[in-house]
């Protein structure tokens, strides 16, 4: 099935033309004729108004304007197809617009899963009451009771023929004027045409031929291009600029300096890239970061502001001295960089005073605000809008890169374009922050989990505070935010099984070596990561069959039909770990749940393994993954998401560490901070459970959380050791299995 | 100098003004051009995302200079095929939705165009070292092996 729709393009830079095509006396002030932006901020972007998520023009063709931005999910599909479905429209009559401030609802930032279930869910209501008000209008028009009309293709008309009248007939070129209804009432998920189905997505014919316009391909008129020049240490000063280093680059406009912020801006891309390599500045030493060798001893020495005490059941410390058996363990996760494809980008532009910034930021209505502050200006005065780049995977250098335009743009009163170069990327983009976990289990006489003790080390979150700083501020010693933000890094801490006596303390540590922000799955993978593990280690000692030892402890319907049903899918053969099989490579099968964030969606999965004992190296072979995220809005986004959370966090598992010296990251391109290469990829069967009538939960980060413990699983099976360290480098496997013999 | 560089891109002879001949094929392509196939991605040739054909041959184009294209016969993803004339590669690619954020595709396509000319009906195994030195970070890979075989079913 293909359908056809305008592009992202033509929304964006002709915002313009679509939106006074709408014939909305408010809205044609928004935005000129020639689509150059500028925020009164007359289109309403209440999370209240149904006119801030939905607009139909007279020809029918309905607008959604949706906070939450499709970050390279196919979320923008899912989400027509929820406006589609809950308005009995087709599918080609609805566009979207994403993340634009001056026309798009602030629905919190694209990030913890919660596009469909809380971004989605808002936009399905918004439909709903539009909808009712629709069939209300027609009603009283035709003199009708309502529950005689139906509504096919965008036309309503009564069910025995005669009057109809099509939604652009009766709204186009008029606002809703509507507050949203939480009780306007839904469609029934038993007449769902749309919703549920493996539509394709809208945007990947542009995508394979190269017509798709990303923000790294985004250009206005009078476009400079700019490049960032990052100090030599991460709290170096600038000495000195030698600009007659680069006064031979044709096209050369101007070196900015603005504290130790430094860039340059050019003409052509090129003429900016070389002005970057060549600009000779002078740094001050800084060796601040800690030596990485001794990373975990650091974190451990950190100074622990506060403790989170996620769950607390029973008393675990006195139970544990009371065990009949105690284990413990020490579990790591490295620090990690986003590594998308392509490096941020942005541009940006200053005029009569206002500033317009368009990038990939997961959050433009936050964004705005952070630049507004950063250049002490009116948030009124700034407009921020989304167009998607290469995959981000939680905060990456989007922001940052904005932020940078924002500085070199009101250097040279010019638009300029930033775009990051590959060291500026994995040097600079925030970080997955290391993170520690102290575990500790007691069991009875008769192999009983009687306790479960668990400490986490990661770094505090400010209170209050959803914006991780942004370089360039702080470089330049303008406003910035100074405290952390890591993510919800405390979630899946607790665990979801019934144990009597249960402790579960995260330690939040004063800082961290690198700038830290959330990375798909913050902390859930990590947490999930020691829990899980640390659960095979319980099965091991207690003599049982991973998977029975689990559903011992579970007292949630949801989660044991998951497992029961992984069971079957993934032929799990109930015994004991592990497998003891001789010979230099030997296979074995590790499985792991999750229950996210105590809260949503469950996913159990069975890794199988290959190691070689005296390479060290682990192949991991497939992955058998089934998950229950409520209803579905489009199967194959679903698996697709699943699919690449497995694949991506193998690829952290086995590889993936980012190194520094003391005064930098080291690891600054796909050689010193290698990825999972084809070769090397599992396969993935997934199996997913269906409920049409339960809530939509999020489905882009709780499949990446059970990986790194069901590799650990299988490699214990198959060779008898725990790696507790990630990542599982064939160094530290054959550390392992040395130090076993 | 502002050199003007004779370029035989997608079928059609052009060419672009250059103040450096060194400059990469990526940035005539992309700034001078205005093409959006290939893509920068690290400006090293590590990652693929910029592949283009010279001669029918899969090349980095951000670490290849123009100096040193010559006449060569250069094909980017535009080139390959269009929404309404897909290449059998695309349009497999297309069918099997084989891209998340789509960004490293287009590196994937051509050089997966590259491979099944001269390869008809490949192992699952060749599919994947053709690519092993093409990153895709979202994940992609079995959609990508699936729909190379496709492709190749289908050439």
């Amino acid at each position: 099935m293909r359908f056809t729709k305008p592009s992202r393009r033509e929304f964006l830079k002709g915002t313009g033309i679509l939106i006074v095509s709408f014939s909305l006396p408010s809205l044609s002030k928004t935005v000129s004729a020639s689509g150059t932006p500028a925020d009164t901020g007359t289109k309403t972007v209440a999370l209240d108004d149904v006119d801030a998520f939905l607009a139909i023009d007279p020809s029918g063709s309905v607008t959604l304007f949706s906070g939450k931005v499709d970050l390279g999910t196919g979320i923008g599909t899912a989400l027509t197809q929820i406006v589609a479905e809950e308005l009995d429209v087709p599918l080609s009559r609805v566009h979207v617009i994403e993340g634009d401030t001056a026309l798009t609802p602030a629905q919190g930032k694209t990030w913890g899963s919660l596009s469909i279930q809380n971004g989605g869910v808002q936009i399905r209501q918004a439909a709903a009451t539009a909808r009712r008000a629709l069939l209300q209008e027609a009603a009283k028009r035709f003199g009708v009771p309502v529950e005689d009309l139906i509504v096919e293709q965008g036309t309503m008309r009564s069910r025995n023929g005669g009057k109809q009248i099509t939604y652009g007939e009766l709204i186009g070129g008029k606002t809703f004027s509507l507050k949203v209804d939480k009780q306007a009432p839904l469609k029934d998920p038993a007449t769902y045409k749309i919703v549920g189905r493996p539509v394709p997505r809208f945007d990947i014919p542009e995508k394979m031929t190269g017509q798709f316009t990303y923000m790294q391909d985004f250009k206005v008129p009078d476009m400079l291009h700019g490049r960032v020049v990052r100090p030599t240490a991460i709290g170096a000063t600038l000495l000195s600029v030698d600009e007659s280093s680069v006064k031979d680059i044709p096209g050369l406009v101007k070196v900015v300096r603005q504290g130790n912020f430094l860039g340059v801006v050019a003409e052509s891309e090129w003429g900016a890239i070389r002005a970057a390599q060549k600009l000779k500045a002078n740094w001050s030493d800084w060796e601040g970061l800690p030596e990485q060798s001794k990373l975990w001893e650091h974190v451990r020495a950190t100074k622990v502001n506060k403790d989170d005490v996620t769950s607390n059941i029973g008393s675990a410390e006195q139970a544990l001295e009371q065990a009949a058996k105690r284990l413990s363990a020490t579990y790591d996760f490295a620090i990690h960089t986003h590594g998308s494809i392509g490096p941020s980008c942005a541009v940006a532009e200053i005029k009569d005073g206002k500033l317009t910034c368009w990038s990939s930021s997961q959050g433009t209505h936050d964004l705005r605000q952070q630049l507004a502050a950063m250049l002490s200006m009116p948030d009124t005065d700034v407009r921020a809008i989304y167009l998607e780049g290469s995959g981000c995977y939680g905060r990456n250098g989007h922001e940052d890169a904005a932020a940078d335009a924002v500085l070199l743009a009101r250097a040279v009163e010019r638009p300029v374009r930033v775009q990051w170069m590959r060291p500026d990327e994995h040097g600079w983009d925030p970080k997955g922050p290391p993170t520690l976990m102290d575990l500790q289990a007691g069991l009875d006489a008769n192999s009983n989990v009687v306790a479960w003790y668990s400490q986490v080390y990661v770094p505090e979150s400010a209170t209050g505070s959803v914006n991780v700083k942004l370089v360039a501020a702080e470089l330049a010693g303008l406003p910035h935010e100074t405290g952390m933000v890591p993510g919800n890094v405390i979630q899946n801490t607790a665990i979801p099984y019934t144990f009597p006596n249960v402790r579960t303390v995260a330690h939040r540590l004063a800082e961290t070596p690198l700038r830290p922000s959330w990375i798909r799955a913050p902390g859930r993978m990590q947490n999930t990561f020691g829990n899980e593990s640390f659960m095979d280690e319980l099965a091991a000692a207690a003599g049982a069959d991973p998977l029975e030892f689990r559903l011992r402890y579970l007292n949630d319907p949801r989660g044991v039909e998951l497992l029961k049903r992984l069971a079957s899918f993934a032929q799990w053969q109930g015994r004991k770990s592990p497998k003891r099989e001789t010979g230099d490579v030997a296979t074995g099968r590790g499985l792991t749940y999750i229950k996210y964030e105590l809260a949503r969606t469950y996913v159990g999965a069975v890794a199988d393994v290959e190691v070689n004992r005296k390479s060290g190296e682990i192949r991991v072979k497939h992955f058998a993954v089934v998950q229950d995220c409520g209803q579905i809005i489009n199967p194959d986004g679903v698996k697709n998401q699943v699919e690449g959370n497995v694949t991506q966090t193998v690829s952290r598992v086995l590889k993936e560490e980012v190194t520094f010296d003391r005064s930098r990251v080291t690891s600054l391109n796909w050689a010193s901070y290698p990825i999972l290469t084809f070769p090397e990829m599992p396969e993935v069967d997934i199996e997913l459970i269906d409920r049409p009538t339960e809530k939509p939960w999020g489905v882009g980060e709780p499949s990446a959380a059970v990986v790194p413990s069901a590799i650990s699983n299988a490699v214990f099976d198959a060779v008898g050791v725990r790696l507790r360290s990630v990542p599982f480098t064939p160094a530290k496997v054959r550390a392992a299995i040395q130090s076993s013999l | 100098m502002p050199t003007a560089i004779p370029l035989h891109v997608n079928g059609r002879a052009t060419r672009v003004t250059v103040d450096d001949p060194d400059m990469p094929l990526l940035y005539a392509l992309r700034d001078n051009l205005g093409l959006h196939g290939p893509r920068f991605g690290c400006g090293l040739g590590q990652c693929g995302s910029c592949t283009v054909h010279l001669d029918g041959r899969p090349v980095r184009s951000c670490v290849t200079p123009l100096s040193a294209v010559g006449k060569k016969k250069i094909v980017t993803l535009e080139g390959l095929g269009t929404v309404d004339k897909l290449h059998p590669v695309q349009k497999a690619f297309i069918e099997e939705q084989a891209a998340q954020c789509g960004y490293c595709i287009s590196g994937m396509i051509m050089e997966a165009a590259a491979f099944l000319a001269s390869n008809k009906n490949p192992s699952d195994a060749q599919i994947k070292q053709a690519l092993a030195h093409n990153l895709c970070r979202c994940g992609t890979h079995l959609r990508i092996v699936r729909a190379v075989k496709r492709a190749a079913a289908g050439v």
